[in-house]
């Protein structure tokens, strides 16, 4: 981990939907090694930083992959990044996903807009260690068929016999034949075995509320299910406190959190 | 054929639980019926005398917007219900319901089911109660779809 942004060249820019792109960089020796979970200060300089998820595989940490939404001023700008730009990139930070508490437990990830970016790298180490976990069971939910993000990689992971994954759209016309419906009517779908399962989720925070509150409800216990939330990070450091949830600094205690220690300030507004 | 028919109405998620005396009452109203890709269960507009259990497939419910076409609302699956208007006057169904691959569902006769739950109050709460629930989770998820969630922040 370092405090000091160090320069990293574009690779590849691979454009994932109308406002999504991903970010393929070259890092220095020795790679960038992170738990899924984790996220970089990513800097476009002279316009500023943000905090973005690692998307790649965690077992190929010399292949650093961000996958960005423009959204807000730097995200906007970002869009401008070609192949051979260099920014700045700082971290990792943050806890990462519960991989050592989910060894042997069967899996249920569900994936939420862009939310799907923290959860990628989890999915690749779930698939590429499959003899460690249960049953994995990946849900994924989108705004639109044209919404989804690593659409194709998620079409090759659906072909695997050792794995479920399901995917839904909000809203589609006649040529998508797939499923229609908000991504917790998906764990209808699934069978789950509660006193064996640990769930991790990552999306808009009102579709984690409602998928949470769908998992307790089939008798998932608050301990084992997380969530990665979303904050304004400045320093990623524990130090600016803009990213403060009450006692809990996202960008050092989480950005994973475990339901139970936060479920009260998930339904109060203004947090 | 009659015994076919009750174990698949017994093993069917929507009546698990029921009293095998109530689930043979239910085997009378009720057949197996198949659908091949494309065809329609429901119709908008169309009298509503059919309660559907799905076994195998999928069933778009759409509804058709003049300027966009039809609009895909929801998909249900196995274990889903299918049809509510049968139970509420003036049974007509608000929605198409198409098979976006082969079906196969239970399909219960609308008339004959709301006597039998006239007819006998417990089993006409039980069913009652479990379609509520089945309407009430419907309506979470179309919150959560009206809320627009991965829109722009």
């Amino acid at each position: 981990m370092t405090w000091i942004p160090e320069p990293a060249r574009v690779l590849r820019v691979h454009q994932e939907t109308a406002d999504t792109f991903t970010l393929h960089f070259d890092v220095k020796t020795g790679g960038c090694r992170f738990t899924p979970g984790q996220f970089n200060m990513v800097y476009l300089f002279g316009v500023g930083e943000v905090p973005i998820s690692i998307s790649g595989d965690p077992s190929e940490p010399e292949a650093l992959v961000h996958t960005i939404r423009a959204v807000g001023t730097v995200t906007t700008a970002m869009k401008s990044v070609k192949r051979g730009s260099t920014l700045g990139i700082r971290g990792p930070y943050g806890n990462g996903w519960p991989i050592e508490e989910a060894l042997g437990k069967d899996i249920i990830v569900v994936a939420g807009g862009l939310g799907i970016a923290p959860l990628r790298s989890l999915v690749y180490l779930l698939l590429n260690r499959r003899s460690d976990f249960g049953a994995v069971t990946i849900l994924v939910g989108a705004r639109s068929p044209a919404d989804i993000v690593y659409r194709a990689e998620i079409e090759r992971w659906r072909r695997r016999a050792d794995a479920t994954i399901l995917v839904t759209v909000d809203h589609a016309g006649r040529d998508w034949t797939g499923e229609v419906g908000v991504v917790t009517a998906l764990l209808d779908r699934v069978p789950i075995q509660a006193d064996r399962t640990i769930a991790m989720t990552c999306g808009p925070e009102v579709m984690m509320r409602f998928t949470t509150r769908a998992l307790v409800a089939r008798g998932v216990p608050s301990e084992r299910i997380f969530l990665a939330l979303e904050r304004n990070m400045k320093c990623a450091l524990r130090f600016c406190g803009h990213c403060q949830y009450r006692e809990t600094f996202v960008c050092k205690d989480g950005p994973v959190l475990r339901l139970d220690r936060i479920e009260q300030l998930l339904w109060q507004r203004e947090i | 054929m009659m015994e076919d028919l009750e174990r698949l109405l017994r093993e069917h998620d929507f009546l698990k639980g029921l009293s095998p005396e109530h689930t043979r009452l239910l085997v009378s109203c009720a057949k197996n019926v198949r659908f091949a890709s494309g065809d329609f269960l429901l119709r908008e507009g169309a009298a509503a005398n059919t309660f559907f259990l799905i076994r195998v497939g999928h069933v778009a419910l759409e509804v058709g917007v003049p300027a966009r076409g039809v609009v895909q609302m929801e998909t249900v699956g196995p274990g889903d219900v299918l049809g509510l208007s049968w139970l509420i006057p003036p049974y007509r169904s608000h929605l198409d319901a198409r098979a976006v691959e082969p079906v196969v569902a239970l399909a219960f006769d609308g008339t004959c089911l709301r006597g039998k739950m006239a007819a006998d109050h417990e089993l006409g709460f039980w069913l009652a109660l479990r379609l509520f629930e089945k309407a009430h989770a419907r309506l979470e998820r179309v919150r959560l779809q009206r809320i627009d969630v991965y829109g722009a922040p």
